[in-house]
């Protein structure tokens, strides 16, 4: 039996010695594989082949953004992009194993569903529009010096002190880091707004 | 757990490879089920009941591990003769106040101590979720206690707990669960018999545990079992809270909850704190021993992080900037107040309660209410889409041309396109390196609030008025870097570990907290992440290259131990309760504490120190009282303060339930948290009428291949494939009953919803026999909205307001609801339907049914 | 021609066979499904290691499986298994089961253990032995590509894109498949199969690329409860042995291995089970015989034939160029 490409492209770019060692036929002939279903076989394409993490151009240890177990990550990048995120065999956690969520992790950081420009919708409007980050923030920073000029309680009916506004909620999910979560709650205290909620109350 | 944490579940297959056996008790048979050694059908909301039954078999024979208990726990504590319990109450303790539907906790303090309560302000401490800040420490209790060591005392705590569970027979168990005997008393024994010197026996729960109206008490009962067993501090054993989201924990620890300020200090409140001292006090416990004795350290410190130079010991450390509380300012009070119109601006930031919270029509109607409406997400969700998708345009209820809520959709970094630490579920900080930069304009919340808050003391440079000290005097000075001008995760981290004020030095923890401005720390728990200026949650040591207990990979609060008083682990004299189960004991020679982990107890403290008389702090704490948050080092079978429904857990049926309470006259808990608004109602039952209407129980929970409310998985094309349509699983007794078909569809009622789901009929499902009845409980995933690649209508519409007094939690698992083939209307029809349900349940839109349900209505047990 | 009596049938080990001097051991998969919580993750793993696209968005009602079967686009698949009490039995008294109903496929019928050939094809679970169970059982197991120790879809694939790697595993090669899907009606197990956009035919790889660099394939590192275990094929088959007699000590007797035994009608699978019930319940064929085995007798013709052809296409070549 003989197995391998007829396929005559490509000649001319090649020796003839070259492409005759090189044919599958010639290999299974002469080699160790005289049924041509292994060595003799190997296309150039898988003799080329190698694991794309091993050319990262750097690896980031994470944590899985899903469950609270905190198993560990290791990132993947290639010309700044994530190549692979798979587990971190280091980790006493984990032991270099995820769930389906966190093997996942690719998919969601990259997911072309996600949103990467600021979407804004009027009042009363039945569509969205673009706005800049900068503006957005701008208009946001107004709005909330808006509902404290509207809703400050500087004191209760009994002149003890209150310093806040109940004009303002906030809702934050629990895949927020602790930094984060620590400049938002020293901000919002700040700015008097203590209806900070996260879904540890949930 | 292999549903919900499949790879933290590796360590239960590891335990079982080794012999372990393995209990699952859970509504459905779920993945776990299939593994477990026995799993145990319940109904859903009865777990206390179960519980309680271990409780008695254990009590009743004697299984206890005596010199634990004797040693370790308050069993041996006299408690007061006013106290009289739910056993002589038909469901009520003593002190309960009708008109707050509160109780008075001086009568279940301990003897002598009835005036140290504390109490007489429950109401407030329910609406300020003042449960959530005993997270780290206990509840005031001051002095010396009087002990009966035999435990025969009538009124020590073990009897008073025999008493109180003797109800809890094997009988009561499967009346009240639908759990047979011959099951119960084989998790009973199983559990006893690997409890003592040579094993320990570990409980493991998730939100099926809290989400209930008496969610708080559940996780007592257990703790109380694992008490009883020896369980706590010692390696193999616990209670462990499976928490959902990769830094649920850090978000409590450093809270952003509204009654939580870092560390569980108490956010003030208007009239019980109104001066710095005032709310230390209210803190410490002046006199009480224990380790919160330093609180005026670390609230000092906390209030030095955030202001400054303007915190000085002569001005309170601008204790006068903080906002304050003047009662319930939960989220679900919030959804209320903005369907009311009282709220201008809402911010979500990486959360979705369109989708994830209970009542999602209030969710959705509450958002259409705003001014404006800020979304920072992965994903374009449901909760920034509701005023163009959402079920309630299909209604009517929402038109999006009359809608005014503005909505601003920014989009969010993801967690490799930032830095920063998660606390996972045990407490372990881990800092996680940036891999890339965000795309377009997702940026971080880090980068977001810095330079909000930048802008906003930009706009305000100018401001003479008071109100705007608190945000121009705040120290906001981080250093940034890259191309958006990120803030320093790390320099943030640095604050939150705490620095000397003078030097800048990074403190090695806690015990350096000063109350005279010199230490700043922004979470007093988390001080030591950054000693010695090492950034000690990025470490990375292979854990083969270390030990099982593993200290070198991330940092643990508190003082990076990895398990919390495990000076349990050894017996009162300091050693090892067996070679097996050695973990931190007493090295007579070295006059120290050491072990495999940081030993949770002061290092030369010996274990035959005994407190000087009026001792208070942490001096006040014995050699061998391993529970050092607490006032008296004890571990509390019975908590004379600090949890509202009551010192001990009872049965109470869930808010929803089609079964009158086989225990007491009290049907549901009668603390709970209930709101009477138009939007809001509870299905009726027993002894309401009309329970009928609503005759079948239904529980939510997750799918081990989504996550939460979808946004992270329904989003992600090899997750929605797997789970692709939002199901309901019924038994084929039910389906048979009700008319339903595999893959068929059905629609679900409850007074506040409708929602459709395909039908999987199943025998993971089982009818249960409840008190001579059938009853039939149906599963739903609550994954699912209508974004993304894979859509379905939400479960928690399903779900009414009803929440647990201590912490606020809603229950979301459990409820009622009618099950009818086919598909749901549409349009108004939609509307229509559930009118009718409500008018046949007698349900009445702003109102909901009396707390108190004995003949009696609790009056003979109020407190005056 | 054949370099090894059992090239074709019987006990191999086929890197050699197949050319590779020096060849590493033998590598493949043991999959314990008594330690399978069915958490999917190999298959996602998989997809994201090897691009491989998303095979549907439908709602199959076969217990928790949506994915249906291995295929082009699903070169892992976990198929679940509700094996329901028999009337009668549990703990569940009779009259609360009520009414049966014939809407589920999870409900007993009568039928004993048959296999329909099509693995995959039907829920898996139904009509199996029940009727000797005392108790509810939910079973998971993750199937894969056998890397057959006697591959038929190697030896009939003419471009020579199947091929057999230096670690014993069988590979399709993405840039020689031309989409004849010859390969697809040899497969005993039906796992092999043709993408409907590019006609080619993909399969488990078991990850070629990462097992080159010393790595673990992706579903095996991934896997929680090392339901999947990688290695040398005869550590894992002794492990598995042991597994098996532990198993068998603990009360579970209804343990047993698919696919390890180099005697069987592949020459053993390089990718093997232990499994609690027959091979049927989980939808894989209880004696899978390579289709090849009777080659021998063809090839003697076609083989002449081939090389008479080879010849003239050399000769072609030289005079060609010249």
């Amino acid at each position: 039996m003989f197995r391998g490409s007829l396929a005559w492209e490509g000649v001319s770019g090649l020796g003839l010695r070259t492409f005759i060692e090189g044919w599958p036929v010639y290999r299974q002939l002469t080699g160790t594989d005289p049924l041509g279903r292994g060595a003799a076989a190997k296309s150039d394409g898988s003799r080329a082949l190698t694991a794309r993490t091993e050319d990262a151009d750097s690896v980031a240890r994470s944590v899985c953004p899903y469950c609270a177990v905190g198993c560990g990550q290791r990132v993947f990048v290639k010309d700044g992009q994530v190549s692979q995120i798979e587990g971190d065999p280091d980790s006493p956690i984990s032991r270099g194993r995820l769930c389906p969520k966190g093997s996942a992790s690719k998919s969601l950081v990259t997911s072309p569903l996600r949103q990467t420009t600021v979407r804004y919708r009027r009042p009363y409007s039945t569509q969205w529009e673009d706005l800049e980050l900068d503006t957005a923030l701008d208009m946001i920073a107004d709005r909330i010096l808006a509902a404290r000029e509207q809703t400050w309680e500087d004191v209760d009916t009994q002149g003890r002190p209150l310093n806040r506004t109940l004009g303002i909620s906030s809702l934050g999910g629990a895949t927020l880091d602790n930094e984060e979560n620590y400049l938002i709650k020293k901000l919002f205290t700040a700015m008097g707004a203590l209806q900070i909620e996260n879904q540890a109350r949930i | 757990m292999a549903e919900a944490h499949p790879v933290g579940f590796q360590w239960v297959m590891e335990a079982k490879r080794r012999g372990a056996k393995v209990f699952h008790v859970d509504p459905r048979f779920t993945r776990t089920s299939a593994v477990a050694d026995e799993y145990l059908p319940i109904r859903a909301g009865t777990d206390i009941a179960l519980l309680g039954g271990v409780v008695r078999y254990i009590l009743d024979n004697e299984l206890d591990f005596r010199e634990y208990v004797l040693s370790y726990t308050n069993a041996a504590t006299i408690v007061s003769e006013e106290f009289s319990d739910t056993e002589d109450g038909d469901g009520f303790f003593s002190g309960f106040d009708p008109e707050t539907g509160t109780y008075v906790q001086d009568s279940w303090q301990y003897e002598g101590h009835e005036d140290s309560s504390g109490s007489g302000h429950t109401a407030q401490e329910r609406d300020s979720a003042a449960g959530l800040t005993h997270e780290s420490h206990g509840a005031p209790v001051g002095g010396q206690t009087r002990r009966d060591e035999t435990l025969q005392h009538p009124r020590c705590v073990y009897q008073i707990l025999k008493r109180h569970f003797a109800r809890y027979t094997p009988e009561m168990v499967e009346r009240v669960c639908g759990i047979s005997q011959a099951q119960f008393l084989e998790l009973a024994r199983a559990w006893t018999a690997n409890s003592g010197r040579d094993r320990t026996g570990m409980l493991i729960y998730s939100v099926g545990w809290t989400q209930h109206s008496v969610g708080v008490q559940y996780i007592r009962t257990g703790a109380i079992i694992q008490l009883l067993l020896g369980n706590m501090g010692r390696p193999g054993g616990g209670v462990m809270a499976l928490r959902g989201h990769a830094s649920i924990q850090g978000s409590t620890d450093i809270p952003t909850l509204f009654n939580l300020l870092p560390g569980y200090l108490p956010m003030p409140h208007h009239a019980e704190h109104p001066s710095f001292d005032e709310w230390v006090d209210s803190i410490r416990h002046p006199g009480q021993k224990g380790f919160w004795g330093n609180a005026r350290s670390f609230a000092a410190s906390l209030l030095k992080a955030y202001w400054g130079d303007a915190a000085t010991p002569e001005n309170d450390f601008c204790y006068g900037y903080l906002p304050r509380l003047t009662g319930d300012h939960g989220t679900y009070q919030q959804v209320l107040n903005m369907i009311d119109g009282k709220i201008k601006g809402y911010f979500l930031l990486g959360q979705n309660p369109a989708v994830g919270s209970a009542h999602g029509r209030a969710q959705r109607l509450g958002m259409a209410n705003l001014d404006w409406l800020v979304v920072r997400d992965l994903f374009m969700i449901e909760s920034a889409t509701f005023w163009q998708n959402g079920p309630e345009v299909a209604t009517g209820e929402i038109v999006p041309e009359e809608c005014r809520t503005e909505v601003f959709f920014l989009p969010a970094a993801s967690h490799v396109e930032k830095e920063g630490t998660f606390t996972q579920t045990q407490r372990l900080l881990q800092w996680r390196e940036k891999a890339v930069e965000p795309p377009g304009d997702a940026r971080s919340e880090l980068w977001f609030f810095y330079h909000l808050g930048r802008k906003l003391r930009e706009k305000l440079a100018d401001s003479t008025l008071p109100r705007d000290r608190a945000l121009l005097d705040l120290t906001w000075d981080y250093p940034t870097h890259g191309p958006h001008a990120e803030p320093s995760a790390e320099a943030v981290l640095r604050e939150i570990n705490g620095y000397d004020v003078a030097t800048g030095r990074p403190l090695s923890g806690f015990a350096e907290a000063r109350a005279d401005g010199s230490t700043a720390i922004g979470c007093w728990i988390y001080s030591g992440v950054y000693a010695d200026g090492v950034n000690q949650a990025a470490r990375r040591k292979s854990r083969h290259e270390q030990d099982w207990v593993a200290a070198e990979w991330g940092w643990a609060w508190p003082a990076n131990r990895r398990i919390l008083y495990n000076r349990a682990s050894a017996d009162p004299d300091g050693n090892p309760w067996s070679e097996r189960k050695r973990y931190v004991w007493w090295d007579a020679e070295k006059a120290e504490w050491t072990g495999y982990d940081v030993p949770d107890f002061e290092k030369t403290k010996p274990p035959s120190y005994r407190p000087p008389v009026g001792a208070s702090g942490p001096e006040g704490i014995a050699g061998d009282d391993p529970f050092v948050m607490q006032g008296d080092g004890k571990g509390w079978l019975y908590a004379p303060s600090g949890v509202l429904d009551g010192p001990l857990p009872t049965h109470y049926e869930p808010v929803e339930s089609p079964v009158r309470n086989p225990l007491y006259g009290q049907q549901a808990n009668p603390t709970r948290k209930m709101y009477a608004h138009p939007v809001n109602s509870v299905n009726p039952s027993p002894p309401q009428e009309h329970a009928q209407v609503f005759p079948y129980v239904f529980t939510v929970s997750r799918l081990t291949e989504h996550h939460t409310a979808g946004a992270m998985s329904r989003t992600v094309s090899p997750l929605a494939e797997l789970q692709p349509e939002m199901f309901v699983e019924v038994s084929p007794a039910l389906a048979g009953e009700v008319g339903l078909t595999h893959l068929g569809w059905a629609h679900l009622v409850s007074g506040r919803a409708v929602i459709e789901a395909k039908v999987l009929v199943t025998d993971r499902l089982t009818p249960l026999r409840v008190d001579g009845r059938i009853i039939h409980q149906v599963w739903l995933p609550y994954h699912f909205g209508f974004e993304g690649l894979v859509t379905g209508d939400s479960a928690n519409d399903l779900f009414g307001i009803s929440l647990d007094p201590n912490v606020l939690i809603q229950e979301s698992k459990v409820g009622t609801c009618d099950v009818r083939p086919g598909r749901r209307p549409t349009g108004p029809a939609l509307l229509d339907l559930v009118a009718d349900y409500q008018r046949r349940a007698g349900i009445v839109p702003g109102q909901h049914a009396p707390a108190v349900t004995t003949d009696n209505e609790g009056k003979e047990h109020g407190a005056s | 021609m054949l370099p090894d009596p059992n090239s074709l049938y019987g006990p191999l080990d086929p890197a050699p066979d197949a050319g590779y001097e020096n060849a590493p051991p033998r590598m493949g998969f043991f999959t314990d499904t008594s330690v399978c919580i069915g958490c999917k993750a190999c298959e996602v793993a998989c997809k994201e290691w090897n691009g491989v696209p998303e095979s549907g968005l439908d709602l199959l009602g076969m217990s928790y499986d949506n994915t249906g079967a291995l295929t082009a686009n699903s070169w892992r698949h976990v198929a679940f298994i509700e094996q329901p009490r028999p009337a009668g039995h549990g703990a569940v008294p009779a009259d609360v089961l009520g009414a049966p109903v014939d809407a589920g496929p999870a409900r007993p019928v009568d039928a004993g253990p048959q296999f329909l050939g099509m693995p995959g094809g039907q829920p898996p679970g139904r009509g199996t032995g029940v009727e000797e169970r005392t108790d509810f059982r939910w079973l998971m197991m993750s199937d894969v590509c056998k890397h057959c120790t006697h591959a038929a879809c190697l030896d009939v694939c003419p471009t020579g894109s199947l091929f057999r790697t230096e670690f014993g595993t069988v590979v399709v090669q993405e840039d020689i498949c031309n989409g004849c899907g010859y390969c697809i009606s040899a497969c005993p197990y039906g796992v092999i199969d043709q993408r409907k956009d590019d006609g080619r035919a993909w399969k488990c790889t078991l990850c070629y690329d990462r097992l080159g660099a010393g790595m673990t394939p992706a579903c095996a590192q991934a896997c929680p409860t090392e339901s999947i275990q990688y290695g040398p094929l005869d550590e894992l088959r002794e492990r598995a042995a042991a597994r098996v007699a532990t198993l068998h000590d603990r009360g579970v007797p209804e343990a047993r291995l698919y696919g390890h035994d180099p005697n069987d009608g592949v020459g053993g699978d390089g990718a093997f089970f232990l499994l609690l019930d027959e091979p049927e319940v989980y939808g894989l064929p209880p004696d899978p015989i390579v289709t090849t085995r009777d080659l021998p007798k063809m090839w003697k013709r076609a083989g002449l034939a081939a090389l008479a052809m080879a010849a003239a296409t050399v000769a072609a070549f030289v005079g060609g160029s010249s």
